[in-house]
């Protein structure tokens, strides 16, 4: 993945989002809100592969740190009447970035315990670390609880999650192509041999979580304003494994796959709508089919030599 | 006092269940190791498997009696060994040679396929598991209550661990068992056959969850598609405090999870009831990661 | 402990000092009592029989392991509970028994994930993408071709580390330690697998690398030939205790060292 002029790209996504957005109200509001959900999938899948993918860290708990994300900004945010566009700007985006460093700090507290496990073991941890965000929010009754809770600006448009979006790949992206991103690789394919190398791995690890924890925080944030209305039940296992099943289709370490494999998995269900009930059924299959015949993800081609 | 004893016999009751569960994963574990995601769901089968059979069985045997009974969980059991028999060779043997990680998701998948195929199939509102044993209070001393169930599943479990500790110590497949757990390599060099010993032993720990879901749902007669997912994952921290791929382990797990987690419920707080394991499997990994019975492993460099 | 030295330039304080090193894992001890030094550019060799303890020795200076007893010192500092990547940087590289690349990278990326040690750049850096940035990977990507280029791999550059040849790969993974810019190198059986020929090369390799990057070698090494041909000391272990140390000639007469061989 050549990204050379990754810095153009990015600013010109955000002024993509921005005209975007600025037309939103001539487009279908439905498949509006579709693409919304893309962008957040794709941010969430992006996410955890800089964890599981690139760094070989299985985690199972991804839609924990979203939980955390989505309930820090819809706080703050709900303690905010109606603004106009640029207040409502800067609140958002200071909620969001709340949001994402909130969970980062969530990631920092499952990431270092996790550190000596393997790869069984981890997935089982961060599972349990997972559920045990999403009791704890159950059990918050100044959050709703179990009931819910309401989020009163709909403030997520094209710029914010398709802007979000461009801006996890980016760094996503950047970390990993670079000589200090060779590290996360090393960690991965060999955790003895990159310690001879001098990479220090548990840096390596706790970055990943943290990156890939922020991010997860700040879909978690857009999703809760474009839903508005958000319960600790929708950031449950099942949750996670919607977004450990579009890594391992696009392929783990395959960015591009990845987002690719985001946005089938978001529209899939759209096309889908008459065998809806079956939904998870397939998706499990899919996950051992995927396994048993094509372990490498639908969109990798690996050629001779490829550096990924 | 009595209220104490009452909480420990509960606890003991849960704790055996989790126990027969545990025992699944950790013979697993020691042999292949890697840990069956799907094992949980076998339990829920079991429950269901015996749902299904006993209007069958009570044709022929009229119950509830302890015969009937001891059927259909002998019944049960056979059918969930040969289903975790065909899992293993459907989806886990075609495997072996690749990453762990492609199997725990494999096995992620089977689980998820299991769950909600069983929605589809039996309908994902909870069914009442009729009477199969006859259930009647055996004590009753002051506050002390003890039925019949708790009594069966205590005798139960305890028949199913001497018949496992026998077959372990004392039978050539045992034996070959506990070889390859040592040693994969060794084991098939010597002549061992490894595809019979792993689908014995996934036939085995399926019959064991089986169990635990006859007997679990003898207790607390309520069963859905959904009911293996909590006990699976306490069983599984079960057999990793009591360290994972020793079998007295995984059945002293069980038990401690089981009595912990009810006096828990009883004394302090029920919402956080299911936190407990996770809270307890987090506290193990990072202070006793080989377990309570375990051996540490040392990577070879 | 004798130290003969042939016209090898020996400074008064000894780059690699174990004393008394011990390593036990439960009741047995892997290595014991270990007393070794190691002088600045000197070639020595760490032989014995299997399970002697060579590899073991390895990993405790390596800090793969924790010494259960005894100190290490490396240019004078201590590295007895030090981590791995922490004895990387003070500058001691190695090379591992089974071949131990980075098998989803390519031949570049392996060498240019060790250059890293000399020119790091960390997560902000490679996120603003600015000059330092560019200037940084410019650089690292010189080295990397260099050292490749020394070694005639420089235009397998692009391709999967695990595409090479056997001898190759083995190549390889002595070009990524000696990218850690090491004072020392240690080589874990690098004739492993090897036919005549090429163990004749790996001699003239291991002798070009010590003359070209100054650098102090320890090779465990099981062929004789390659031992006594190239090393100019050499150490015998026997079950984790040190039985010989001596002159490539002085260690082929030793007592000790043939009954460690043939036993009894």
């Amino acid at each position: 993945m050549n990204i050379r002029h990754a810095k153009t790209f990015l600013l010109g996504a955000l002024a993509l989002g921005f005209l975007v957005s600025v037309v939103a109200s001539h487009f279908n509001s439905y498949w509006l809100f579709i693409t919304y959900d893309i962008a957040i999938n794709v941010i969430l899948a992006v996410s955890l592969n800089l964890i599981n993918g690139y760094t070989g860290q299985f985690s199972l708990g991804h839609a924990g740190f979203m939980a955390v994300g989505a309930y820090t900004a819809a706080v703050i945010t709900n303690q905010f009447g109606d603004l106009n566009p640029f207040a409502a700007g800067a609140v958002f985006s200071g909620a969001l970035l709340a949001g994402g460093a909130l969970a980062a700090g969530a990631g920092l507290l499952v990431g270092i315990p996790t550190l000596r496990l393997r790869g069984d073991y981890l997935a089982i941890v961060t599972l349990g670390f997972g559920e045990i965000i999403r009791v704890i929010f159950q059990n918050m009754q100044g959050v709703g609880g179990a009931r819910g809770l309401s989020v009163a600006h709909g403030w997520t448009d094209f710029f914010w999650a398709f802007g979000a979006a461009a801006a996890a790949v980016y760094v996503v992206a950047a970390l990993v192509h670079s000589t200090y991103g060779r590290g996360f690789l090393a960690v991965r394919d060999d955790e003895v041999a990159a310690s001879a190398m001098g990479i220090n791995p548990v840096r390596y690890k706790v970055t990943a979580f943290v990156v890939g924890a922020f991010f997860a925080g700040v879909a978690g944030g857009l999703y809760a304003h474009s839903k508005q209305f958000i319960t600790p039940g929708g950031f449950n296992f099942m949750q996670s494994v919607s977004i450990v099943v579009m890594v391992i289709l696009g392929g783990m370490g395959n960015t591009v796959g990845v987002i690719l494999a985001a946005v089938l998995l978001t529209l899939l269900p759209e096309f889908l709508r008459p065998i809806a009930e079956y939904r998870m059924i397939l998706y499990s299959l899919l996950l051992v089919v995927l396994m048993l015949a094509r372990p490498q993800g639908l969109f990798t081609f690996r050629k001779q030599g490829d550096a990924k | 006092m009595t209220e104490l004893l009452q909480q420990l016999i509960n606890g003991l009751a849960l704790g055996s269940i989790l126990a027969l569960i545990a025992l699944g994963y950790t013979m697993v574990y020691g042999i292949l190791r890697f840990i069956n995601f799907a094992h949980g769901d076998l339990f829920m089968l079991g429950a269901f498997a015996g749902f299904y059979i006993s209007p069958a069985v009570a044709a022929v045997l009229p119950g509830p009696s302890l015969g009937s009974g001891l059927v259909v969980l002998g019944l049960a059991m056979l059918i969930c060994a040969v289903l975790g028999v065909v899992i293993e060779r459907v989806a886990y043997r075609p495997l072996r040679r690749r990453p762990k990680l492609a199997v725990l998701i494999t096995a992620i998948g089977i689980s998820l396929f299991l769950e909600n195929t069983g929605q589809l199939v039996f309908g994902a509102t909870p069914k009442k598991f009729p009477e199969i044993i006859p259930v009647y209070p055996v004590l009753k001393f002051g506050g002390l209550s003890i039925t019949s169930s708790q009594l069966i599943v205590l005798g139960v479990t305890l028949l199913l661990l001497v018949a496992l500790r026998h077959i372990v110590l004392k039978t050539r497949m045992g034996m070959a068992m506990r070889a390859l757990a040592f040693n994969p390599e060794a084991a098939a060099l010597m002549g061992i056959n490894t595809d019979w010993i792993v689908s014995f032993t996934f036939g085995l720990g399926s019959a064991l969850a089986a169990a635990a879901g006859i007997l679990f749902a003898i207790v607390y007669p309520s069963i859905d598609p959904l009911m293996g997912i909590l006990p699976g994952l306490k069983a599984f921290v079960a057999a990793v405090l009591g360290g994972i791929g020793n079998l007295p382990g995984a059945a002293l797990g069980g038990i401690l999870i089981g009595v912990t987690e009810t006096l828990v419920a009883g004394y302090l707080s029920s919402t956080y009831r299911d936190a407990i394991a996770f809270g307890i499997l987090i506290l193990i990994l990072l202070v006793k990661p080989s377990g309570l019975l375990g051996k540490k492993e040392i990577e070879k460099v | 402990m004798n130290r003969p030295s042939p016209g090898a330039e020996k400074l008064d304080s000894p780059l690699l000092q174990l004393d008394k090193a011990t390593l036990r894992f439960g009741g047995l001890a892997a290595v014991s009592d270990l007393d070794l030094s190691l002088g600045r550019n000197e070639l020595v060799g760490l032989i014995g029989p299997n399970g002697a303890g060579k590899t073991s020795a390895f990993n405790l200076i390596t800090g793969v392991y924790p010494p259960s007893g005894g100190s290490i010192l490396f240019d004078g500092r201590p590295m007895a509970n030090r981590k791995p990547h922490q004895i990387a940087r003070a500058g001691i590289a190695r090379t591992f028994q089974n071949i131990r690349l980075f098998a989803s990278m390519t031949v570049f990326d392996n060498v240019r994930t060790a250059a890293r040690l000399h020119c790091p750049r960390g997560v902000r850096n490679a996120l603003w993408r600015g000059r330092s940035f560019r200037d940084g990977e410019k650089e690292i990507s010189g080295q990397v071709m260099e050292l490749l280029e020394i070694f005639q791999l420089g235009k397998f550059h692009a391709a999967a580390a695990t595409s090479l040849s056997y001898g190759d790969q083995r190549r390889l993974e002595i070009i990524r330690a000696l990218a850690t810019k090491p004072k020392l190198l240690l080589l874990d059986e690098p004739a492993a697998g090897m036919n005549a020929t090429e163990k004749a090369e790996l001699m003239r390799l291991i002798q070009f690398i010590k003359d070209r990057f100054q650098v102090s070698i320890l090779l465990v090494e099981h062929d004789m030939k390659v031992v006594m041909g190239i090393c100019e000391r050499i150490v015998v272990l026997d079950y984790g205790i040190k039985i010989a140390e001596g002159t490539p000639a002085e260690i082929r007469a030793h007592p000790k060292v043939i009954e460690a061989y043939l036993g009894d």
